[in-house]
């Protein structure tokens, strides 16, 4: 399968010209505010909205999305947004204000605790916080929480976050951001190695974050030992839900000794990606860590109605409000629509997808045996250069180059969405890059909008608004 | 088990007079939007060389999970009549509420072209070749902030106003040499305040309370906190009572005085028609921009984040750049990533990866679809509807309004002889919601949202209060 995308090309050397581009309206201000108050004038794009139409659309059609075609972006699941549950957030009952007295607004809450119900039974959790805005949040959160408790408990001298190497890169960002020392520790045949655990765990140990399976796919055979591990040297155990779309209904964080984890429903539970956000990243705890949550959690009353709670040791709020809320409810209407079956059909036909597709394809996946997701290496081929190829092919390429314990990574990740037929046509691509090599590398892509974009220059002389543009 | 499904079988299919395709809409025993056939997984698990899908699952036994979760499936009109049916729960009010979270009237413009699906459904712009058209979108974002702020760097968005507080708090700590002290307003939202200590409780610095006169910075008060312990002052405009700040230049002279950044929290409305940051010496932009593009959303928002030049290799987030292609044409890329946590893990200027981008595309179709004497037009209404709305209540028995005796935008604050809780659960059993925010203080915000409503609540208020 191949396409071209669309592409618009104009003299001047630009493609679809910039809003400012076409029209820059100067406005003087006029106002019943004293002068020293206001500024002077206002200049801004001012289009009719025809225009302003054809504008946007064709840069929609100027962009790849997941009805464009295969996104096997290893790590980010991407999964199909269902139309419907647009139309659940899109409800007028569900724009209401954050200051709304709770009595006022019990659908807003009910929908609330249903969604921190089930992602508690989903995830073994105790109590779920919904407040984080996206993955990075709920890590944040949950090393706040970890912090609490440990200063509730006299052992706030706990210093050191430990982070295997195979980690996403925003959980060292997290636990430094939180203000711990991160200390990474080795791979062994791309699990954790137990030995390297042991000797970096110490009465400074804070927690322990864990992707699993990880971020080659494996599931960490031997987390009941690395959660004993880490607790008796006094420390948690974070899960990392990235990769939660592998266990649905086989495994459970909370069961395995995990102590805090987040969910990523723009992931698992297929909110859209939204070309960066918005996702949301709630964050779950056991029962001995609940008091420590973000404020305020919802809960029911013995009357049923449903009520604002502030749990005792809170570590205060992550949100302005309560999170991103038209996010939360289009997760409330996959989940339902799912039920167990569904979510388990999901982890099921997601792990068999990525299977199937790594047995169609000629690069190497040194690490087995995975699930949802693999990384097959590129071996003597710049992976970088293999994904820009691959959009030539018709589909969307890999997440490249990480992790660093394959050589030249192709992370790889289908998702459940995919048919036998898809599949093929990825495998395809994957293929035709291989059987072409590197000669065909250079000058690739063809068939997007924008051929390859120099990406040194662009960081060597920013220029990031349209004012760098026209000075 | 589900790993077995087979399309076209089902639990019960409700009984229906229509011809329902329910392989896509109904009730399924497996997941609605994995559309492998019995034969096609069959096929699959042959090329694979395994027995079923179970035996994929690498997980020990004493690790496996075999309870239920107890979520029932629904076709898809059943979630849909649930949640309605949920969301009925909620009482109608008409709101008058703002204290932080704000909307304007969204053309349908903005629903219809940011639910294009190439929008919506796509992923971070990590291959910019294929991703142009959001690129272009967050570049044209970025100068629109760069346009109403007035300084030289705008990120592609922080999560909300609060967050991005916080993000300023942790930037003016990388840039300043012994930073100990945040300064805030004594009005700022408790909320907001309390995401800020968690923010800055990592870098050992704490957060301060500055006084206000007023509904202004006292600046006197200001002056006798500062000192060279402190690394940001952070002032908001119009603030959470709703007052425009009029002493903006004093604040970032103080500032600066003691080597710390001056930040302003505010929103791309007030900053159409308000004296630009920059011009007073605001080091840092942050605030709420989905007072545009988004509706009422149950405090979800769009972190707001501008700067300086100098800060460019501190700022947090995202950034697009023009850069070329190899055809020599004009494309967009995100750039600087070497601040980020993909690249740079612990070191990284913050750990926020997934971000509010769909967020900044809405906002930037409102503020396009506004234009310049549109985006002025709605701004200065801001400041009209508050004066008119408080000369209005100003002259009913009982009430007192607007409490400060300032410029307000949006929304102000009501004196009230009787309990002010009371006279507000009064109003919202006739219908209406509005903030008690002291024992005898009411705030308001009117906007278009509501204006056309601001007859009725007064003639309530008259009864009521």
């Amino acid at each position: 399968m191949k396409y071209d995308q669309a592409r618009w090309d104009r003299e001047g050397d630009v493609y679809e010209p910039l809003l400012a581009e076409k029209d820059q309206t100067s406005v003087a201000v006029d106002s019943s505010l004293p002068d020293d108050l206001t500024r002077d004038e206002l200049t801004l794009p001012s289009l009719e909205e025809p225009e302003l139409a054809r504008h946007y659309t064709r840069l929609s059609q100027m962009n790849y999305g997941i009805e464009s075609g295969p996104y096997p972006l290893g790590s980010c699941t991407m999964k199909y947004n269902p139309k419907f549950t647009e139309d659940l957030a899109a409800n007028p009952k569900a724009a209401v204000h954050p200051d709304r007295e709770p009595e006022t607004i019990q659908g807003v809450l009910e929908l609330l605790y249903r969604l921190q119900d089930y992602l508690g039974r989903i995830g073994g959790m105790d109590a779920v916080t919904l407040q984080p805005a996206a993955g990075a949040a709920g890590e944040f959160t949950g090393i706040q929480i970890a912090r609490a408790y440990h200063d509730h408990n006299g052992e706030g001298h706990r210093s050191e976050i430990i982070v295997p190497d195979s980690a996403h890169g925003t959980n060292p960002a997290s636990a430094a951001m939180a203000g711990y020392d991160v200390v990474e520790i080795p791979s062994e045949e791309g699990r954790v190695d137990l030995d390297a655990l042991e000797a970096a765990l110490s009465d400074e140990t804070a927690a322990l974050m864990l992707t699993n399976p990880n971020t080659l796919g494996l599931f960490e055979r031997e987390i009941e030992a690395i959660a004993k591990l880490v607790h008796d040297a006094g420390g948690l155990l974070y899960y990392d839900g990235a990769n939660l779309n592998a266990l649905l209904g086989r495994a459970r964080p909370g069961d395995k000794g995990f102590d805090i984890m987040h969910y990523n429903v723009h992931k698992t539970f297929a909110t859209p990606h939204g070309g960066g956000g918005p996702g949301a990243g709630p964050v779950g705890v056991l029962d001995e860590l609940a008091e420590f949550l973000p404020e305020p959690v919802v809960r029911q009353d013995p009357d049923g109605r449903y009520e604002w709670h502030e749990p005792e040791h809170t570590i205060g709020k992550v949100h302005g409000f309560h999170g991103n809320w038209l996010v939360l409810i289009k997760a409330v209407g996959y989940i339902m629509r799912l039920g167990d079956a569904g979510l388990a059909d999901a982890s099921a036909k997601a792990i068999l997808n990525a299977n199937y597709l790594a047995e169609q394809i000629e690069y190497e996946v040194p690490y087995r045996p995975f699930h949802h997701e693999f990384v097959a290496s590129a071996g003597n081929q710049d992976a970088a250069e293999v994904a820009k190829r691959m959009l030539d092919h018709g589909v969307h390429p890999p997440t490249t180059k990480w992790p660093t314990l394959v050589e030249e990574a192709l992370m790889t990740e289908p998702t459940e969405i995919e048919t036998k037929a898809s599949l093929d046509e990825l495998a395809d691509a994957f293929n035709a890059v291989w059987e072409e090599g590197s000669e065909s590398f250079p000058d690739a892509p063809h068939r997007t909008t924008a051929g390859r974009i120099d990406q040194a220059s662009a960081a060597r002389n920013p220029r990031l608004s349209w004012q760098n543009l026209f000075e | 088990m589900a790993g077995e499904k087979t399309t076209g079988l089902f639990h019960d299919p409700p009984a229906s007079p229509w011809s329902i395709p329910w392989r896509r809409w109904g009730v399924t025993d497996g997941s609605p939007f994995a559309p492998h056939t019995a034969a096609e997984t069959s096929a699959m698990l042959d090329a694979i060389g395994a027995s079923d899908v179970e035996s994929l699952f690498d997980i020990p036994e004493t690790v496996r999970y075999d309870g239920e979760f107890g979520i029932e499936a629904h076709d898809e009109q059943g979630v849909r009549d649930s949640v309605a049916e949920t969301l009925g729960n909620n009482d109608d009010l008409i709101e008058f509420l703002g204290r932080g979270h704000y909307a304007h009237y969204v053309p349908s413009l903005v629903d219809h072209l940011a639910d294009r699906s190439e929008f919506l459904t796509s992923y971070t712009q990590y291959q910019p070749e294929v991703t142009q058209g959001f690129l272009q979108v967050l570049f044209e974002y970025q100068s629109m902030l760069v346009e109403l702020t007035g300084l030289a760097i705008a990120n592609a968005s922080m999560y909300d106003h609060a967050t991005a507080l916080g993000e300023a708090a942790l930037l003016a700590g990388r840039v300043g040499a012994t930073g100990e002290r945040v300064l805030v307003p004594d009005l700022i939202r408790a909320e907001r305040r309390r995401v800020l200590e968690n923010y800055v409780q990592g870098i050992g610095v704490e957060v301060a309370t500055y006084p206000t006169t007023d509904g202004n910075v006292d600046v006197e008060g200001l002056k006798a906190m500062a000192n060279d312990g402190v690394e940001l002052i952070y002032a908001e405009s119009p603030n959470t009572r709703g007052v425009i700040e009029e002493h903006l230049d004093a604040v970032a002279d103080i500032a600066h005085e003691h080597d710390a950044l001056s930040c302003l929290g505010t929103d791309p409305v007030a900053l159409a028609l308000l004296e630009r940051p920059a011009d007073v010496g605001i080091d840092i932009v942050i605030g709420d921009a989905a007072a545009l593009g988004l509706d009422t959303a149950y405090g979800m928002g769009l972190g707001m984040f501008a700067c300086h030049e100098e800060y460019l290799r501190q700022v947090p987030g995202r950034l697009v750049g023009a850069s070329e292609d190899s055809r020599g044409n004009r494309a967009y890329t995100l750039t600087l990533q070497t601040r980020e946590q993909h690249i740079r893990r612990e070191r990284a200027t913050s750990n926020i990866c997934t971000n509010q981008a769909w967020v900044a595309l809405r906002t930037a179709m409102h503020i396009a679809s506004l234009g310049a004497e549109g985006l002025l037009g709605l701004a200065e209404q801001c400041v009209d509807l508050p004066r008119t709305l408080a000369e209005r209540l100003n002259g009913i028995t009982g009430l007192q309004a607007p409490v400060h005796d300032r410029h307000h935008f949006r929304e102000f604050v009501a004196h009230t002889d009787q309990p002010a809780r009371a006279i507000a659960d009064d109003l919202a059993a006739e219908g209406f919601a509005v903030h008690a925010v002291d024992e005898h203080e009411l705030q308001l915000c009117v906007t278009d949202h509501n204006a056309h409503m601001m007859g009725d609540l007064v003639a309530e208020l008259e009864v009521l209060a």
